[in-house]
């Protein structure tokens, strides 16, 4: 066991666990949050996915002990009165089913729409590289990240 | 604090069990609507309105449905039938679902009827309600019944509209205590009515519309409990142990392997074996570290090379032109036999599809607390009552002693690992007499989910000399679809169950493709072969997501086009020809004239060498009521063999749409899963065990292969009732796909799926065909 110190969603938490430890369990089982979510473990479905220092990483396979920068999950990326742009898009597009895979999708579209504000198709299905979705719901993930993105060039246009 | 809340207060009504606090933050006040004073669900009597159906003080409307929505928004819908029945607007209507204390059986999410039936009692109901709100007011307003009417949730003098009375104020948390005629049925065929007739679609202003998802804010901001997100206090983690090879059961177990792991403790009850855990990284490090000997087995499986002669050498175990569930059927041979000797020309083909997985996003998660004679469960399972009288039989509790409450789970698409999970949390709370949360590795999603079974299809058909059908014969062989059925009372259809010894209650069941084709001598039947392992196999079989439809179409839909070639004609034409004038063609038709169909026979005029090709392909179906085209537009790229299906055009005849918005996502959803189960899934395996266990090793679809466009026509029969549309339109994906890579390469793939390496291969063994 081991003290560790995690920034997540802006609050500061000291945990007392096994540094091999998953980021995941530390986040659910210690910490008591509900995002992000176990999909496969493996780093193979993004269910996990948190930002850390704005970069998204894959809480599943990142040992708590290796977590150096500032954790953000998707519950802290907007709130319900001021949803973060790639949310309302998604909630505009109604884009999800079951919704279990959108800690995945929404915290890499927000990466991405940070770093290229305006990415052409074919940038956002390779930057989606690696996220899976069971129910089907690409086409309309698509079209939420293109409304995001024209979003955003309107704001700062 | 929202309706697990409720659930918790409402708990000591059950003989026996104490009070229970749920660490769920519910947002919001939608959820608190749940009533507070419904009887347990064994007291619900489904010839009650109350049962259906409470407005609050406020005039507002809580629906109790007794089906489930999986992310489809069937629960929007259904708020919009009541509404309409009840004249309200739709944000006065709230819809409570999944929990056994607060809704009747009525079939869970089970074969995209959530609105084809399980809609029929709330509209009954609240067409009742209205009609005793309507007496209701005219006695507060002292007149005739004939003088009031009903709108926007108040009765008012129809002389003077200013006179008013609402709902709330009429009835407001009242019980209405009026008898429905209930058909005696529970499950999907549950239905009830009243005296008053449901309204005329005509006066329907609320169905028709485009409502959003009421979860869905919740769910993009992170906020959404899911069944993974449920924690009880004094809970315990457990994670069931697998044998390395299929069908061998633990001989001995070394606890002292895990001693290390504080807390961890073994629960081996018959064959079956798990761990828990205080925390649950321990109960995965325990899971993970136990030491197990087990016992020798000959490995059940053949190599995966030889699954498709397998099926077609095994004896047949049940044969059957007709329906899984009825009578046999015999399949006339002698017919089929008479028309191919008559005919000019005999075509055939055999078609192949693999065992699938329900891969749902997450391994399946449940919490139970036993608590001697009674027991709360909380599922991800569709089917929630099922689970609970499942849990309650494998505990030998009275079915009425456990609560089911369902919350949401990682994706379900029909008996996925979901009704296993129930049953392991049952068995391990009551081994350790606590709480206990199981939730599965990835292995336990994909390996050890019940599969969608694998199967030959074997298609003639022969043809005159003016290229006309004179007779067809499918014959579908393959692995039962029902070694799991899909209702989840019976816990010897779990894999728990199974290794506690309770007796295989298997069936044998395949079906046939679903379409109105009349051919002169049209004869379809199936046959079933023996499992390869009886018990606890993970390639035991169960529902997916339209089960059988992906691959009875595969066969059917592709065989409709190699007939055209062969006929000479259009494929689209072909159909037509076969197709008696009404729905079926005229959803054929929809789709052709939004794709703007010009018709041409398939194929490439020559067989193109390299580069990217494209081509189109049709399919349609009717899957009992609802019809459903398609028409995809494909590129496949001769050089990587990959098969990019670009562009989908669907057309879709479900009676009366009840909500636009969602049936477009719903009809979308079923395209893409479709495209990923055509072009990628494919569970592998060795003699010993399955190999499929997670998504290296069970590839699914990619954004970057997802289609460009989905264009959908939704062809509205206002004068029909609403039909499922939650699976229909997944049938006619590998076929389409399949008949467009026809056209565009001249390779007739008759395999699923159409893995980059399979086109290649197809390429190949063409090429060898054509010298020089």
């Amino acid at each position: 066991m081991a003290v560790i110190t995690l920034d997540v969603d802006g609050t500061a938490h000291r945990l007392d666990v096994e540094p091999e430890m998953p980021l995941l369990y530390a986040l659910r089982d210690e910490l008591g949050l509900n995002n992000p979510r176990f999909g496969c473990g493996l780093a193979q479905c993004g269910s996990c996915t948190v930002l850390m220092d704005g970069q998204p990483i894959r809480a599943c396979v990142v040992p708590v002990a290796a977590v150096t920068g500032k954790v953000q999950t998707l519950s802290g990326l907007g709130t319900a009165e001021e949803p973060h742009p790639v949310q309302q898009a998604f909630i505009d597009e109604q884009a999800l089913f079951c919704g279990y895979c959108m800690n995945g999708w929404i915290l890499y579209a927000a990466a991405l729409l940070e770093s290229d504000p305006n990415p052409s198709d074919e940038a956002i299905r390779q930057a989606f590289t690696g996220l899976k979705c069971r129910c089907g719901s690409h086409s309309a993930i698509l079209r939420a990240v293109k409304r995001a993105a024209a979003t955003l060039s309107n704001r700062e246009g | 604090m929202g309706w697990y809340d409720t659930a918790v207060k409402r708990r000591d009504v059950l003989k026996g069990a104490g009070c229970l606090v749920v660490s769920l933050a519910v947002p919001g006040a939608r959820r608190a609507m749940a009533a507070d004073d419904r009887p347990l669900w064994r007291a619900l009597s489904p010839g009650q309105l109350d049962t259906y159906l409470k407005i609050d003080e406020t005039g507002r409307v809580t629906a109790f449905f007794g089906k489930m929505d999986m992310g489809q928004g069937v629960d929007i819908s259904i708020a919009q039938i009541v509404a309409d029945e009840l004249d309200l607007p739709m944000d006065r209507v709230d819809v409570v679902m999944g929990d056994t204390a607060l809704t009747v059986n009525q079939g869970g999410a089970s074969g995209s009827t959530g609105i084809e039936r399980g809609a029929n009692p709330l509209r009954n109901a609240a067409a009742e309600a209205r009609r005793v709100l309507l007496e209701l007011g005219a006695e507060r307003l002292e007149v005739a019944v004939e003088e009031v009417a009903v709108a926007e949730g108040a009765v008012h003098l129809r002389a003077d509209p200013a006179r008013r009375a609402g709902y709330g104020e009429l009835i407001g948390g009242g019980h209405f205590d009026v008898r429905l005629e209930w058909n005696g049925s529970y499950g999907n065929a549950l239905d009830a009515l009243g005296s008053a007739a449901p309204k005329d679609p005509s006066e329907y202003r609320v169905v028709g519309q485009p409502f959003p998802r009421r979860d869905l804010p919740d769910i993009v901001m992170g906020t959404h409990e899911y069944i993974v997100d449920v924690r009880v206090p004094d809970m315990m983690h457990g994670r069931v142990i697998r044998p390395p090879v299929a069908g061998s059961v633990p001989v001995s177990v070394d606890a002292d392997s895990i001693g290390a792991i504080s807390g961890a403790r073994v629960i081996h009850e018959g064959d079956y074996l798990g761990v828990v855990a205080e925390r649950e990284w321990d109960a995965v490090r325990a899971a993970q570290q136990l030491e197990v000997t087990w016992s020798e087995v000959e490995p059940p499986f053949p190599e995966m090379e030889e699954l498709y002669d397998h099926i077609r050498r095994a004896p047949v175990v049940r044969e059957s032109a007709g329906g899984g569930r009825g009578a046999d059927v015999a399949p006339d041979r002698d017919a089929v036999e008479a028309a191919l000797a008559r005919a000019d020309r005999v075509l055939q083909a055999e078609y192949e599809f693999p065992f699938q997985s329900h891969g749902s996003m997450g391994p399946a998660c449940a919490v139970c607390d036993y608590r001697g004679d009674s027991a709360t469960l909380w599922t991800g399972s569709q089917k929630p009552h099922y689970a609970a009288e499942g849990v309650a039989n494998i505990l030998g509790l009275p079915a009425g002693n456990v609560r089911g409450i369902w919350v949401p789970g990682p994706g379900s698409y029909g008996r996925n690992d979901a009704g296993d999970a129930a049953m392991d949390a049952a068995v391990m709370s009551r081994a350790v007499g606590r709480p206990v949360r199981v939730q599965g590795m990835r292995a336990e999603g994909t390996a050890w989910d019940p599969k969608a079974p694998a199967s030959v299809h074997f298609a003639r058909a022969g043809l005159d000399a003016a290229g006309n059908v004179v007779g067809y014969e499918m014959r579908m062989k393959g692995f039962s679809a029902g070694d799991v059925e899909s209702n989840e009372s019976n816990p010897s259809y779990s894999y728990a169950g199974a290794l506690l010894g309770w007796p295989n209650t298997s069936v044998h069941r395949l079906s046939n493709p679903g379409d109105r084709y009349e051919f002169p001598v049209n004869v379809r039947y199936w046959q079933t072969i023996a499992p390869l392992l009886e018990r606890a196999s993970p390639l035991r079989t169960a529902h997916l997501r339209d089960p059988l439809g992906p691959q009875n179409h595969f066969a059917s839909e592709c065989f409709m086009d190699e007939m055209a070639v062969a006929a000479g004609a259009d494929p689209v034409e072909f159909r037509l020809r076969y197709l008696p004038d009404g729905r079926d063609a005229d959803v054929l038709r929809a789709a052709a004239e939004r794709y703007g169909w010009e018709p041409a026979v398939p194929g490439p005029e020559a067989p193109p060498s390299d580069g990217v090709v494209t081509g189109r392909g049709v399919a349609y179906t009717r899957r009992g009521l609802p019809v459903v085209a398609v028409i995809a537009d494909v590129e496949v790229d001769l050089d990587t063999g990959r098969v990019w299906p670009r562009r989908f055009v669907v057309a879709s005849d479900q009676g009366i749409v009840v909500n636009p918005l969602w049936l477009r996502r719903t009809i979308e959803g079923n395209i893409i899963h479709a495209v990923s189960r055509t072009l990628h899934e494919e569970v592998r395996f060795t003699p010993e065990r399955v190999t499929s266990v997670d998504w290296i090793s069970y590839p699914i679809l990619e954004m970057v292969d997802a289609p460009e466009e989905i264009d959908i026509v939704l062809v509205n029969r206002p004068e029909l009732p609403p039909y499922g549309a939650g699976e229909p339109s997944t049938r006619t994906v590998p076929p389409a796909i399949a008949n467009a890579v026809f056209d565009a390469t001249g390779l007739r793939i008759r395999r699923a799926p159409f893995s980059r390496e399979r086109i290649l291969a197809a390429r190949r063994a063409s090429a060898d065909r054509q010298p020089g």
